[in-house]
């Protein structure tokens, strides 16, 4: 089960060796992952695929720091996330990754710019400009006229840009995305295909979880899942689309 | 997070469920204003026993005739020998540590001037009655020793004999009268107030005792001397307990009481009778305090049962904060935080309701209360605290929950 599809040097920014995970379905012993290896390295755009209950979202946990593996061994920015407490755990989600939902998850009644803000003031030391930083990103995805609306106010795509300047607000290693377009129409898809594709180009590390494999074009690399074992990991020519938010691409070259 | 962020959040989960959250503080604010009005009412309470004491002056002890006559009711008159001069000049000369020593010898007249007339009590008492009482003289002059020996028809006349008779003039030279004798003012009395059972202090008038034994009593008098009730004040240093104990067996001497026989007199303690008067608004106040204990429990209780609600409900957002690297104590700082705001909200209008309720409990059942700020600061602490105890279950499961079943939960 060698890593296959690396497209930079260096240390894998993600290495999972002999992954296992399982756990209890009330009676049941679940087996989700079954020796699970593979390599990730920063600046990738993988997409790991696989029908429902194929292990898919087990790893995406574990890549996200929000569970813990069985067995094995998962080191992501050179932290053994077996290893680590509960806070450490969360200090290195607020730090080293940024989450982006299905259900976009904003909290309700909040305005964007406070839905950015959200994981810098979980941050310590607490950075000096929260509010700053918050409206930058926003700007960056072309939502500098919506900071103060409340998701109830903003269109899914719009919303799910809240959500990605959310998680690009504490400059993660590694961007956690889970069917990120599965709430969204096909055309408001593309547009958010392509501001993962460019933040991609500008070196962000990017892990997309979906089932959809017009999704998954868009990455440089297939991981497929199935009965929590790897069943195919191959590169792909990514699907390219024009820049929809040249204003974004302009801000960070 | 800073503190100042946990109430931001707090505020607004409040805010959105404002009437839910104005139910749940209900208990809260039942408790704190119970507390309060616990408080206005017994510090009230305290504070008039404090006034009446310093009103009837303290350290004194009260020698009536008779064991069981108090006060002036007596069990059947004529068949007690009265108080004399001689048992007083006993007291004084006998009894060590006297401060002050006066009989009172009291009969209820009409007083007239011009037209104005009113029904009063006047007081026949020694010069030294004023310092024994704590009373002053707004304006003239005290008796003096040979107002009593001569017996003059001179008066000291309280405010409210004065408002009467004479309105806004200086009664002070004036005269007025008394059982168709005219009697001169020397002096107008202080103002004390009422008495704990609603007697108006000022509704009387002190003449010299030999006055009042010649004009006032003539057909009430059994003995020569007598002297009605004698007051006797102590230096502050005296044990108002043994001196009691002086007291009597002073009297007996004088009255001579054969040994083994019952007293004919008795010694009171007047701050022991008023301290017993007052204890009905103190079992009140403990009452009060039951129900704010109760009140702050089941309001408590309430604060929980709603917090573990929103735990449930805010479950996602639980969630999603952990994914964006809350920590436990994070998330329980929130939810703690937020059941002490909503305590302290409750507190809040818990103080306004029972401040409210005192100054209606002032007016409906006459009774004397007093705010103290501390007793707000107090009642707004049992609120947070009430906060804390009740908010720390729901807070602790909250930062418990698994951020992946978090997310999950719908």
């Amino acid at each position: 089960m060698a890593a296959g599809g690396t497209t930079s040097d260096g240390p894998p920014l993600i290495s999972a060796r002999g992954l296992h995970k399982s756990y209890k379905l009330g009676e049941q012993a679940v087996r989700a992952l079954q020796d699970v290896s593979f390599d990730i390295c920063a600046g990738e755009y993988v997409a790991i695929m696989g029908p429902s209950g194929s292990g898919k979202s087990t790893v995406m946990n574990l890549i996200g720091a929000l569970d813990q593996p069985t067995a094995g061994e998962l080191r992501i920015a050179g932290r053994d996330i077996a290893q680590l407490p509960s806070d450490a755990l969360a200090e290195f989600r607020n730090r080293t990754i940024g989450f982006v939902f299905q259900q976009f998850n904003l909290l309700p009644r909040t305005t964007a710019l406070r839905q950015v803000m959200l994981p810098l003031m979980y941050a310590k030391p607490r950075p000096a400009k929260p509010e700053e930083m918050a409206r930058v990103r926003l700007e960056e995805l072309g939502l500098g006229d919506r900071l103060d609306h409340r998701p109830q106010q903003l269109s899914g795509g719009q919303q799910q840009r809240v959500a990605i300047a959310r998680a690009l607000v504490n400059d993660p290693q590694l961007l956690l995305a889970d069917e990120p377009t599965g709430a969204l129409d096909s055309k408001t898809s593309d547009a958010i295909m392509q501001v993962f594709a460019d933040l991609n180009r500008q070196g962000i590390t990017i892990v997309l979880v979906t089932h959809e494999a017009d999704v998954a074009r868009h990455a440089r690399r297939r991981i497929l899942f199935r009965d929590g074992r790897v069943v195919e990991d191959v590169p792909q020519v990514p699907h390219e689309h024009v820049g929809a938010f040249p204003a974004f691409a302009e801000a960070r070259p | 997070m800073t503190v100042l962020d946990f109430i931001e959040i707090a505020g607004r989960a409040i805010v959105t469920n404002a009437l839910r959250s104005a139910l749940t503080t209900l208990g809260i604010v039942i408790g704190v204003a119970s507390v309060i009005v616990m408080g206005a009412v017994g510090a009230g309470a305290r504070s008039e026993v404090d006034r009446q004491i310093s009103n009837l002056g303290t350290h004194v002890l009260v020698v009536n005739p008779s064991a069981r006559q108090y006060g002036g009711r007596s069990s059947g008159a004529g068949t007690n020998l009265p108080l004399s001069e001689d048992d007083l000049a006993a007291i004084e000369t006998k009894v060590p540590g006297v401060a002050a020593i006066s009989g009172q010898l009291w009969a209820s007249a009409t007083v007239v001037r011009g037209k104005a007339n009113t029904w009063t009590r006047i007081w026949g008492v020694h010069e030294p009655y004023l310092e024994l009482r704590n009373w002053s003289l707004e304006s003239g002059r005290p008796f003096t020793a040979e107002d009593n020996a001569v017996g003059r028809r001179v008066a000291l006349m309280g405010q409210s004999v004065v408002k009467v008779l004479f309105g806004d003039t200086d009664p002070v030279g004036q005269t007025f009268r008394a059982r168709n004798m005219p009697f001169t003012v020397i002096g107008v009395l202080s103002a004390k107030g009422r008495s704990l059972s609603g007697d108006d202090h000022d509704d009387s008038i002190l003449v010299p005792m030999s006055t009042a034994r010649k004009y006032l009593i003539g057909w009430r008098q059994v003995i020569n001397n007598q002297v009605g009730q004698i007051s006797v004040k102590f230096e502050d240093d005296a044990d108002l307990a043994e001196m009691q104990g002086e007291v009597e067996q002073v009297l007996r001497e004088s009255r001579r009481v054969p040994p083994g026989d019952d007293d004919t007199f008795n010694v009171g303690n007047l701050t022991e009778a008023i301290k017993a008067r007052t204890a009905a608004q103190a079992t009140l106040s403990w009452l009060l305090g039951a129900t704010a204990a109760i009140s702050l429990i089941v309001g408590g209780i309430g604060i929980m049962n709603i917090m573990l609600v929103s735990v449930t409900e805010r479950t996602r957002e639980i969630g999603l904060r952990k994914a964006l690297g809350a920590r436990g104590s994070d998330i329980a700082a929130q939810f703690l935080i937020e059941a002490v705001t909503l305590c302290m909200l409750g507190g809040l209008a818990g103080v306004v309701v029972g401040i409210g309720a005192a100054y209606l409990t002032a007016t409906f059942a006459e009774w004397p209360i007093v705010i103290a700020p501390e007793m707000a600061l107090l009642a707004l602490a049992a609120a947070a605290g009430t906060g804390v105890l009740f908010g720390f279950l729901p807070a602790r499961r909250a930062s418990q929950l698994n951020p992946i079943d978090a997310l999950r939960s719908e």
